[in-house]
């Protein structure tokens, strides 16, 4: 692992992608920090940060685009793959480089309290506070952009994807708000969900029967559901874009608020995305 | 060392290997030979580990590929179709990743990387960016990646392609040196080169083991009757009567040469005779001088041609159609033929 990891942080430190992505994070709160901090003289770093989210829409495909989509293109996943370390390790070996090259501009961020509270009383628990629900919320979309270069081969196609990605886990607390919550519509949308289930089925095993079958059983137990348990699915899309959502565990950071359901929350992102990564790695190799 | 047991690979419906069955012992060197498409790299990437079979299991060294991937790849170096190199990082660089990778102990790192880079002659380019290399370069310090570690079996997915006939040679003379301390698997679709470095071919064709065996035998087990092929100062009537009066010959063909007056005369002896001498003596008291005589008996490229295409040896269409045809431009050696080759081989392995 070692080895992945070192090789890893080295190349982006020595092609432009490292530094691109350092020097738009810096630039970005940089601008921010300035406006909000240091024209207005505001001491809370949450303004700051919370306008300052969206970089990572930006930043994040730049630096996760070629973390395994190159390695496909280029064959040297060859390499990887018939030496002795399994794709679990490999796959941490990146992800930890990913979140190596992060901290680089975290830790200069990381001063900018600091340079505040030379000015005034700032609460430097609150600023720190933000700043590490900043620093979990990058790494869980370095996780997600690191799953989404791994299913393509083109780095590319997989910036398009996690460009897209990425905007709609930012997106998700606004974009359930536009959608109805009663019980018919959760009815509704988990069919539709059903049928795209057992499209990807259908696509994977060619069978007409399985699929078909499948999705005359989803919609018998959500037909049941909809009668038996209407109150459970109330709100139920809601529920599932919520555990999309990237933002609002955010929010309660830049409050002030250590709260251990965030951190958990962002952990357990950047797990599901590397288990997923690794399954995909593992998927290629049997198709 | 290696065992493959039924091994089927699948691609939707396409079957790109099927059932195929062999062993590798200790110490010889292995050749997979067959045409494009054949299933040859599928094979490598499957025992290697690359890829997983659909049915079948492969046993390297005891140890199941995939019940045990990570000792089963410890004894294995592949040097894969393309070399799977970071464009990015110098020889150096990459190689002690390489290294790193395969757990080399940090005391016998550097030796190591001095000890691959010399065998590979690549020292004079260790600063150098890979991104800047020639592709002769490339494919050497792939080769020189598969070494690292000095793992017992060496799989090489055809190591020589790119390299010039001078390289090639070298190339060749370094996988005959490391075949007697290691096994070594090489594929390739070039006669020449593995009729001439491997001690042991497996011919795959359509994912099927068509035939495996020594060079020798094989185109011993092939060769029906002696062909001759003859180059004869004189004219057609002369050449005619000539041969009339020649016994032990089933057949021949004679056609203008590309020099004047000169003919070129393919012949075929009844099976089990050796016309050479008697054709000497015949075409010496006919006055006709033979500029050039070689026996062209069942060189291993009719070996191969035969059993990769079950068709006609003696059709000479069915030679182009055939793909690594095309391939042999690349590879000067081939021009003269494969029988030189061949040759060289059987010598080389009456000196061992």
């Amino acid at each position: 692992m070692l080895a992945i990891y070192k090789r890893e942080v080295k190349a982006y430190l020595t092609s432009m992608l490292g530094y691109v992505f350092i020097a738009l994070n810096l630039l970005l709160v940089g601008i921010y920090f300035t406006f909000y901090n240091l024209q207005y003289g505001y001491p809370y770093l949450d303004y700051t940060l919370s306008g300052v989210s969206f970089v990572f829409l930006v930043t994040t495909p730049i630096l996760t685009m070629k973390v395994m989509a190159d390695e496909r293109r280029q064959k040297t996943d060859q390499l990887l793959l018939t030496a002795p370390i399994t794709p679990g390790t490999i796959v941490a070996g990146k992800y930890l480089a990913l979140v190596t090259i992060f901290l680089i501009p975290m830790a200069i961020i990381c001063c900018y309290p600091l340079l505040l509270s030379s000015f005034g009383e700032v609460s430097l628990k609150m600023a720190y506070t933000a700043l590490l629900g900043y620093f979990l919320s990058g790494c869980a979309y370095l996780a997600l952009g690191m799953f989404l270069s791994s299913i393509t081969e083109s780095p590319v196609l997989a910036a398009v994807i996690t460009f897209g990605a990425c905007f709609l886990c930012y997106m998700a607390s606004s974009l359930s708000s536009f959608i109805s919550g009663t019980t018919f519509a959760t009815y509704v949308a988990l069919i539709a969900v059903a049928a795209l289930v057992c499209l990807l089925i259908y696509s994977m095993t060619k069978s007409s029967v399985i699929a078909g079958l499948v999705f005359l059983l989803a919609v018998a137990v959500l037909t049941v559901c909809y009668f038996v348990g209407s109150s459970w699915m109330a709100g139920g899309i809601q529920r599932i874009i919520g555990a999309f959502d990237f933002m609002s565990p955010f929010n309660s950071f830049l409050n002030g608020i250590l709260d251990l359901k965030s951190v958990l929350y962002y952990i357990s992102a950047v797990a599901v995305c590397g288990c997923l990564t690794v399954q995909s790695v593992q998927k290629r190799r049997w198709s | 060392m290696i065992e493959v047991k039924n091994l089927v690979k699948r691609y939707g419906s396409h079957l790109a290997v099927d059932h195929l069955n062999f062993t590798v012992e200790k110490g010889q060197i292995y050749g997979f030979l067959g045409p494009n498409g054949a299933g040859k790299s599928t094979t490598m990437n499957i025992i290697t580990g690359y890829i997983a079979s659909t049915e079948g299991t492969v046993t390297v060294d005891g140890h199941d590929i995939l019940e045990e991937p990570e000792a089963a790849k410890r004894c294995i170096g592949y040097l894969p179709e393309q070399p799977p190199l970071y464009m990015d990082m110098t020889v150096t660089e990459y190689l002690r990743f390489v290294a790193e990778l395969k757990r080399i102990r940090k005391t016998e790192r550097n030796e190591m990387l001095d000890h691959v880079m010399e065998l590979t002659g690549i020292q004079d380019v260790k600063e150098r960016v890979i991104k800047n290399l020639s592709k002769g370069y490339r494919q050497r310090v792939g080769l020189a990646q598969a070494l690292v570690g000095m793992p017992e079996i060496l799989i090489l997915d055809e190591p020589t392609v790119g390299l010039d006939p001078k390289q090639m040679i070298e190339i060749r003379e370094l996988i005959r040196s490391l075949g007697r301390d290691h096994t070594v698997i090489l594929s390739s679709h070039i006669l020449s080169e593995v009729s001439a470095v491997c001690d042991y071919i497996m011919i795959i064709s359509k994912g099927k083991l068509v035939a495996s065996d020594t060079p020798e035998n094989l185109s011993r087990a092939m060769a029906g009757a002696q062909k001759l092929s003859l180059l004869v100062k004189g004219s057609t009537e002369k050449m005619e009567t000539a041969f009339g009066m020649l016994t032990g010959i089933s057949q021949y063909h004679c056609e203008q040469s590309e020099e004047d007056g000169v003919l070129r005369v393919e012949l075929e002896a009844e099976p089990e005779t050796d016309v050479r001498e008697a054709v000497f003596f015949r075409m010496a008291e006919a006055g006709l001088p033979i500029l050039e005589m070689k026996t062209t008996n069942m060189s291993l490229e009719d070996v191969f041609l035969e059993l990769t295409e079950g068709e006609a040896v003696s059709d000479p269409e069915a030679d182009s159609e055939v793909d690594f045809e095309a391939d042999s431009e690349a590879d000067p050696e081939a021009d003269s033929g494969a029988d030189p080759g061949a040759e060289s081989a059987d010598q080389e392995e009456g000196e061992e």
